[in-house]
This record gives C-alpha cells, structure tokens and sequence, in this order.
C-alpha cells in the first residue's frame, strides 16, 4: 500500500495510497516510542496521561526541571558545547530511570496510578530534551 | 485510472512490455541520465561518449541556450552570459539572485528555467538512446513513462518543488523525487545484497548529505538524514581559488616591482580572468587527489602570471574547516539515528567531491573502516534512480522487489504568537505522513487566522525558512481561546507538503499546498509550458493526444490485470458494464484522432472501475495485515 506502488495509477489511487501509508507509519511511530506506546497503553487501561489538561506534577520534579532549565539557560548564553553535553548526560539518566519505572508499574505491579505519573514526568522529560538540541542547533 | 494495481512481487502481472524509465541525477556540477537496460542498471552516454553533462547553461539573445561542454567552453570568454552551479539557487527567487537577474542581453532566467534546460537535454538524449525520440513527422511512437529525479536529502520544501517545477517544464513526467543518499543505496544495498546499518556520505559539488539507512529484506529505510545544502566541492574549489589569488604577480612586463596582490583584494582581475582561475583551482583540486603536489604555471586572459607549488598537505590544511563542517553534520546524523560510529556496517562515498583523499582519510578516522568506493562516485545516485524509476513503472522481475521508507530532512512547523515555532513534523519523520494539531484563536471575535509554515530545527521563526502562508477566514466571531482550529501538515512520499487549516466548530476549511516563495506559481508555470510547448498548436495537439493514448493503455492494462485477479469480487452487471467501456475505450485509443473523446472514455472506464477498486482496496488490505504481528509490520508494508 506504499504510495511507491501507485507511482503510475491515477491521482486519486495515489492519494489512497498516501492515506494508508500515512496512518501506517503513523502507527509504527508511536509502538517505536516509548513514551508515546506507554501513554497510549495507559489509555487503553482506562487511565488517560491527559497531558494537557493536567499538569499537577510532584514537587522534587519541579525542582529537578527548574534546575535542568537554568543550567540550559547558562550554556545557550555562554554557548558552551560541554555544558550541554553533560545536561544531555543527566538527561538521559533520567529517561533510562523513566522508562524502568513505567516498565515496573505496567509489567510487573499493573499500577495504572503510577505508569500514568511516570509517563507525565517522561514526557516533560521529551519535551526538555527537544530545547536542548533546538540550543546544540543554534550552536551548530 | 481508478483501478489499484496490487502487484504482489514475483507474480508477474499481465503481457507486460518493458516500460521506458529513467533516472536522473540533476548534479550541481553535472548531471546525469540512467536506465535500466535488461536487467542492469546503466548511464545513458552522448553521441560523444560522455556520462557526465557539465550542468551550465550559456544564454545569447536570439539563440537557443547551449547545455553541457559547449557551454562551460564558452565560461571564459562570456562569463556574465554561462550559468553554473544553478542547483544552489534552487528555491531561491530572483530577487535573491543577483547573477540570474542580470544575464547580458538574453533578460533574466529562473533557477527552475534554467534546471529545465539541463533536465532537457537529458530527456532527449534518454530518448535519442532508448528510441523514444519522435521521428520525421514528429510522432513518438513510444514515450518515456517517466523519471525518477533525485534531490539532495536536505532539501527543504521549497527546493523540492522547485526541482518539480522544472522537470514539468522540460515535459518530464515526474514518477518520483529521491534523496541522493537513499538512491546510492539502493545502487550499493541490490549491488551488495547488503545487510544492516549503512551511512552514505555524499558530498557533491554543491551540497553535502550525510544519510542513515538500515536495510532488510529488500527494505530501505532511512533512519536519519542531516545535510547542508550550501557545502560541496565548489567551496573546496573556492579556497583554492583564493589562496591561488593571493600568489598572482603582476605580468612581468608591467615593469613594476612585483609584489602580491592582497587575498581579498581580487578587483584587479577581470570577470574572465576569474573565471580562467575558478576553472584552474578545480583542476588544481582535481590533481590533488592523486598527486602530492601540482606545479601551477599559469597566464591570465588580463596577461597576470601566476607560478605556484600547491601540496596536498597545504591543500588539506586549507580546507580542514570545510571537512570539520561535514564531520560534525555526520555525528549529528549518527545521533539522530541512535548509533555510535563504531556501529556502522558499512560507509559508502557518494560525489565526485569523496575523490579528494582528505575527505576519505576523514571519513575512514571517524568510523574506524575503509569506504566503500568500488561503484563509480558520479554514478552511483543516477545508477540508483534508474532501478528506482524502473521499479516504479511497473518493469519487476520476479523477485526484484524493494521498498523505500523515507524521511523528512527538516522539521515543519507553524509560527505561533511571538515569532515562536510550533513544531509539527519533527524532522526524520517516516514519509508519507499526516500530523494535526490544534490551535485557537487569541481575540475575542477573532474571525480570521493567518497560518504561516516554516521549516527548520530553530526556535524563532526569523531562523528557519519560510514555505508559505495562508488565511483561514469565516471563523465565527467567539470569545478567545473558544475557537478550536486544527492543522493538518500532509507530506507525501516525495517529501512535498501540503497544509489545510479547519474551524472544528462550524467546518470551515482553507488549504494549500505549500508552493513556497520562490516566486513562480503555477500560472506562471503553465505560461511557460505554453510558451515552450506552443509555439506549433499541432505539436501540442499531439502531444496530448498520445499522452491520453498513453494514459488509456495503461487503464486498459490494470483493468484487464484487476479483472484476471479478483474478477470474482465483480457482479455480472458491473463485469459486463467494465467489459463495455473496455471495449469502447481500445476503440479510440486505436483510432488515435481525437483528444477529448479519448479523455471521456478514459473517464467512462474510470468511474466504471471505482467500485471495484474499492473492493479491492478493502481485500489487499486485510490480506495484508491479517494474523500479522506488529513487529513484522514495519518492514513490510
């Protein structure tokens, strides 16, 4: 159903072809992504993320996140690539302590409560981590 | 042709004839036209024996433009009036462009016209090689299908449908556009019977890309793709070119005391003098790759002398910062794909530029491996898109089956309030793909948005470039933040975007498809096809007549496959009414007299057929996914 395959059928067969794939590929994104696969797994529990419309997060979250923006802050102004590099390191120690305790509340405890909070704190986790290379891209 | 052609690989479809494709690598510096003749892919060479066509163009007023080695010849006498290195500018409108503004007395030409004029000459020499050319009274008795174009990965969108623009406005039917890297693995991947992760190093005479694929089992995909279309072997030629300007002495018999002239200060020399010097550094360039060192003994067109010892140390010295550039763009992309240096199966160099061996000393350091060379470097992206252009118009062997998951180069996105981007695609998103968001309005009784679409990987809308805008109008009058207004951003599997912007509440809809500004719309496309096309009504009048004949015979064709197939999905009274419109349909396209007949037949067999292709739609479909595992699902689609 790859748009490849209808390369010489008629426009609308084409566009046909454009749908599936899209949705196709749309699919394998989101089983390829941790994150994007546990929220959608808590959902089909019962227990939406919502990540929208709640934001309430744990107070030592916070405070990690505030400290993770400042040191962002700093190395954007002192264009520092080592300063960066180490919040990147710190980043994805986070993720991998992340991903482990969405994998114990989903597997092994089926703690819905837990997975959802967990996925919430991933996903501010993502978000940081996409200023942080937007700041590497500025840097060249 | 409303019927879907559901060819499973290895099981031949139908009486097939061999269909004419191409594939064409629209170099900075030269281009190239491949096919794919019984069974192997080749370049398509001229009358004089050369692969390569030099990718300038030389304008005279009342006079045809001149393409290829007549037209580089021509670089030093008439250098205001020979256009090289176009690709950079592709994209780019001409207010951005002062060389293109400005050619002598032949008035200004588009990027897009003057790509036109190499993809030209390409076209005819395909058809010169494969028979299709038209003969005496000017009927073409077969006709090119259609081309695989490639494009640099890095593209952005605006270049992408600049590269389109010009293949429609060299009558080329465009099957398909493909990232550079991604053919020349498809030439290395079919070649190798390869297996894993391969990075395709690709540096040209104008861009660098750097690709990431993973393959198995007959599928490609591309895991990460980074670039910069404004690096390639050009700006190698350049510091040359600068380093050998710094060395000129003035002609002895000025009888002055000789003394250099300052690096910067190349006013003295002539635009012919420049040009005899651009065209000396990159045979100075072209030398280093096999020598240690090049003596220059070399006189301007002005008379200024220039002797000079260049050595291949000094040259990698000079150009280490233009390599550290491509270094650095390739950990980037190693990084987006999840993967160290060290994890690569394999490094294939793609460009004439990889020729140099600073960039293949460079390249070797940081995977800790030889490249791959053994497929000729100015070769292999057009090798590539030929079995790519031959697999899309339907000339499978049985077996010969692969398939392309490609991504986009750059993330898409919308400007928000404050100059902010709102990321919407990010970058190395599998293509095709769709993504929707939703926004509201800011006032209350807002009733319209304006919706501006940018690409790129920066936060500010002034850093990234600017694809388009449009308006969604007639939203009604709510309070702010009531409004609820979804985007949908659709890129298609050539990497082209289009935008529509819905009001969720009351349904109204606006839409483009990104032509970005660039400055050349659609009417002003379709003007210059009229012009170039036009100026004989009867050309024209056959032209269309056999594209539509074309066009029947390849309905006819799925049809009659369709009904062999899945005929049992049919009922008699659609069976008869398709065998019917079959019938009517093989008339006209026989009688081959008159357009518009020959359309509605077409349209007739169509609509007939819709139901059916539905049906079929339906069928392939669960077929396809049915007891499947997810897992398997990705290679395999």
């Amino acid at each position: 159903m790859h748009p490849d395959r209808f390369a010489t059928s008629s426009d609308r067969d084409l566009r046909v072809a454009v749908q599936w794939a899209t949705a196709t590929n749309e699919a394998v994104r989101v089983l390829r992504d941790p994150v994007k696969r546990a929220a959608l797994l808590c959902e089909r529990h019962g227990h939406p993320v919502d990540a929208e419309s709640n934001t309430s997060m744990p107070s030592p979250f916070l405070i990690q996140q505030m400290a993770w923006r400042e040191a962002l802050d700093e190395a954007r102004d002192s264009g520092d690539p080592a300063a960066l590099e180490t919040l990147r390191r710190s980043l994805d120690s986070a993720r991998t302590n992340l991903s482990q305790r969405v994998e114990r509340a989903i597997d092994h405890q089926q703690n819905w409560a837990e997975a959802v909070a967990a996925v919430r704190e991933w996903m501010f986790v993502e978000r940081f981590a996409d200023a942080v290379e937007a700041a590497e891209f500025a840097l060249g | 042709m409303a019927l879907l052609q559901i060819a499973e690989p290895g099981q031949s479809s139908a009486p097939h004839e061999h269909r004419l494709a191409i594939g064409i690598d629209l170099g900075t510096t030269n281009s190239l036209v491949a096919t794919v003749r019984s069974g192997l892919p080749e370049v398509i060479i001229d009358e004089s024996g050369r692969a390569l066509l030099p990718s300038a163009v030389w304008y005279r007023a009342n006079h045809a433009p001149v393409v290829g080695e007549g037209a580089l010849a021509n670089r030093i006498t008439d250098p205001r009036n020979v256009v090289v290195s176009v690709k950079r500018w592709m994209g780019r409108s001409l207010s951005e462009i002062d060389s293109l503004a400005d050619l002598g007395d032949s008035g200004p030409r588009s990027p897009v016209q003057v790509s036109a004029e190499i993809l030209k000459t390409l076209r005819e020499r395909a058809e010169q090689a494969l028979g299709a050319a038209p003969d005496s009274l000017g009927i073409r008795h077969q006709e090119i299908m259609g081309a695989v174009i490639t494009v640099p990965a890095h593209f952005d969108d605006a270049q992408r449908q600049a590269t389109k623009d010009a293949a429609r406005l060299a009558g080329i039917p465009v099957l398909r556009l493909l990232n550079e890297p991604t053919a020349a693995a498809i030439a290395y991947g079919l070649d190798q019977q390869a297996q894993g992760r391969f990075v395709v190093y690709d540096l040209g005479g104008g861009t660098f890309d750097v690709s990431i694929l993973q393959l198995s089992r007959g599928v490609f995909e591309v895991l990460s793709t980074g670039g910069d279309t404004a690096l390639g072997g050009d700006d190698f030629d350049r510091t040359l070119f600068e380093h050998l300007t710094g060395l000129i002495r003035p002609a002895a018999r000025s009888g002055a005391t000789p003394s250099a002239l300052s690096d910067t200060d190349t006013s003295a020399l002539s635009d012919a003098d420049k040009s005899a010097l651009r065209v000396e550094s990159r045979r100075v360039k072209e030398l280093l790759s096999t020598l240690a060192e090049v003596h220059v003994d070399f006189t301007l067109p002005s008379g200024l002398h220039l002797v000079a010892v260049v050595t291949a140390a000094e040259f990698e010295t000079m150009s280490a910062a233009l390599l550290n550039r491509t270094i650095l763009t390739t950990r980037r992309a190693l990084r987006d794909a999840g993967m160290q240096a060290g994890d690569a199966d394999g490094v294939v160099l793609v460009g004439g530029a990889t020729r140099m061996r600073a960039v293949r000393r460079a390249v070797a350091d940081l995977f800790g491996r030889e490249p791959l060379t053994n497929l000729d470097p100015d070769q292999v992206v057009a090798l590539g898109a030929a079995m790519q252009a031959n697999l899309l118009v339907g000339n499978r062997a049985p077996g010969d089956d692969w398939l392309l998951l490609d991504v986009i180069p750059l993330s898409l996105g919308l400007e928000t309030m404050g100059g902010l981007v709102e990321r919407i695609l990010a970058r190395n998103t599998t293509i095709p793909a769709a993504r929707a968001q939703e926004f509201t309005t800011f006032k209350d009784g807002q009733t319209a948005m304006a919706v501006h679409v940018v690409q790129g990987e920066r936060e500010l809308v002034a850093d990234c470039r600017s694809l388009g805008r449009f308006e969604l109008r007639g939203i009604p009058p709510m309070v702010a933040g009531a409004a609820r207004i979804q985007v949908t951003f659709q890129v298609d599997a050539d990497g082209l975007l289009s935008v529509s912007a819905r009001e969720l509440s009351s349904g109204v809809e606006a839409s483009v498809t990104v032509k970005p500004s660039y400055g050349l719309g659609d009417e002003a496309i379709a003007q210059m096809l009229t012009d170039a096309f036009g100026h004989a009504e009867e050309d024209a009048r056959l032209r269309s007549l056999h594209e539509q004949a074309v066009d029947a015979e390849r309905l006819l064709l799925a049809t009659q496959t369709a009904i062999d197939q899945d005929g049992q999905l049919l009922s008699v009274a659609d069976q008869a009414l398709i065998g019917q419109r079959m019938a009517e349909l093989s008339v006209l396209r026989e009688a081959l007299k008159d357009v518009d007949a020959l359309r509605a037949g077409i349209a007739a067999l169509s609509a007939a057929t819709e139901g059916f292709a539905a049906a079929r739609m339906d069928q392939a479909v669960r077929q396809a996914l049915a007891g499947r595992r997810v897992e398997d699902l990705d290679t395999s689609v």
